[in-house]
């Protein structure tokens, strides 16, 4: 069956043009584009739109707002989001950060979507036309979402306040066998006041470590002080199988590489499985 | 379904084609408009044999839709010689027998193009990032990351 494009100035208009049967928002093509490639025959238009405020990157005053357009390689690039410089780089060689966007990532399937991640740690708060939403309420719902996501917004982590580590076993691109992120605050004393960890590839989706982050507060990033988070990391997970790992396998290294993340261990953005 | 119109500058040339809607710039470059540089490996982004460069970025042609190039200026691999002499990474690949079977060399190569034009002389780590986005079934990759450092040493060289 022959695909057509629908492009319109305005997200108003796409939204409505997404209500009927078989369609598809395009974004950058990575995933909606790949799945008809693939011979997903559900799909029988794409819908897209050039409103300009998609492609829009806002930091002011400590917050920023990223249009859902808005691509890995603008991001990894601008000046004023170097701590999510790694995590946007996580995200495909050259080529697909070019063309991914924040908007698509937030539907990428594991073991892809290494950006939202990141996005889930910060708790960001996603944004259609009408409506806005945390993204864990988000990401919970997202396979009933007909709306065009139109930006997503969060505060900026204090200096050092955010971690990113991607774990492959092909460097430097390479598909997850799992992804952390967390930011995390510390009191004059050194104990953790703030903690929020997100994980890849732990489920379906991105997902929060709630109990290790519990564990956390009030402890110190010392092997004793990290010690009950780790123990309760794996708590509510249920990994992927797939050809990069098997789920025992990811659960198996969850603690390994969370405690290099809160060690400070990590050289670069990633590291080999 | 009807036809749509496509207009954007291949290598420097006006193209104007009527496609249908919903095909991919690889399909529209290489079944419509007859240049068969970018080459149709995965179709899901995963081995870079299709890249070329829209506006200056690296992109797959496979999961671009070739409606949304309209007014763009796209390069591929076939038009990088000039009057029959080869560009400087064409000719480095050759030379450091960087092209086995040669079926990931055009997109290695435009790969390889966008670095060398925001990066004139980049380290080997640059290079390597550069190309982690295209596969090489054939060389284990040490020939094609010699050659485009030996592209770059001579592009400085011309230059200095």
């Amino acid at each position: 069956m022959a695909l057509a494009l629908q492009t319109f100035s305005t997200v108003k208009d796409a939204n409505t043009a997404l209500k009927a049967a078989g369609t598809r928002y395009l974004g950058g093509g990575t995933l909606v584009v790949r799945a008809t490639n693939e011979g997903d025959v559900s799909l029988s238009s794409f819908v897209r739109s050039t409103e300009p405020s998609l492609s829009t990157i806002a930091v002011s005053g400590g917050k920023v707002r990223l249009g859902a357009s808005v691509t890995m390689a603008a991001i990894a690039r601008h000046p004023d989001l170097a701590p999510l410089a790694n995590a946007a780089r996580a995200v495909g060689g050259p080529a697909i950060r070019n063309m991914a966007t924040v908007g698509g990532n937030l539907f990428a399937p594991a073991p892809y979507g290494d950006f939202t991640v990141a996005l889930l740690a910060l708790d960001a708060t996603v944004s259609t036309d009408d409506s806005e939403m945390p993204i864990e309420e988000f990401l919970t719902n997202r396979d009933g979402s007909r709306a065009v996501v139109t930006s997503v917004a969060f505060a900026l982590p204090p200096h050092n306040g955010f971690r990113f580590l991607k774990v492959s076993r092909v460097k430097p691109k390479g598909i997850s066998v799992l992804s952390i992120a967390a930011v995390l605050e510390q009191a004059a004393d050194g104990t953790v006041s703030l903690a929020r960890i997100a994980l890849g590839c732990m489920a379906d989706r991105p997902m929060r470590a709630r109990a290790a982050e519990k564990a956390l507060l009030g402890s110190t990033l010392t092997k004793d002080g990290i010690a009950p988070a780790l123990a309760a990391v794996g708590e509510g997970t249920s990994p992927i199988t797939d050809p990069i790992a098997s789920a025992w396998y990811r659960n198996e290294v969850l603690q390994v590489h969370l405690g290099r993340l809160l060690l400070g261990q990590i050289a670069g953005m990633e590291t080999k499985a | 379904m009807a036809k749509v119109p496509v207009q954007f500058t291949l290598n420097g040339t006006e193209k104007a084609e009527f496609i249908d809607s919903g095909t991919t710039l690889l399909h529209a470059l290489r079944d419509k408009i007859g240049d068969t540089s970018p080459k149709g490996g995965c179709h899901q982004g995963t081995c870079g044999a299709c890249s070329v460069i829209i506006d200056g970025e690296l992109r797959l042609s496979c999961l671009t839709l070739a409606e949304t190039c309209n007014g763009t200026a796209i390069t591929t691999t076939s038009g990088l010689s000039e009057g029959g002499v080869l560009h400087p990474l064409q000719r480095a690949f050759l030379d450091a027998f960087a092209t086995q079977c040669g079926f990931c060399t055009p997109g290695m190569i435009m790969a390889a193009k966008v670095l060398l034009d925001h990066t004139p002389t980049p380290s080997r780590d640059e290079v390597v990032e550069a190309l982690s986005g295209n596969i090489c079934r054939c060389t284990g990759y040490e020939p094609i990351i010699q050659a485009v450092l030996t592209a770059a040493r001579s592009n400085s060289q011309h230059a200095a």
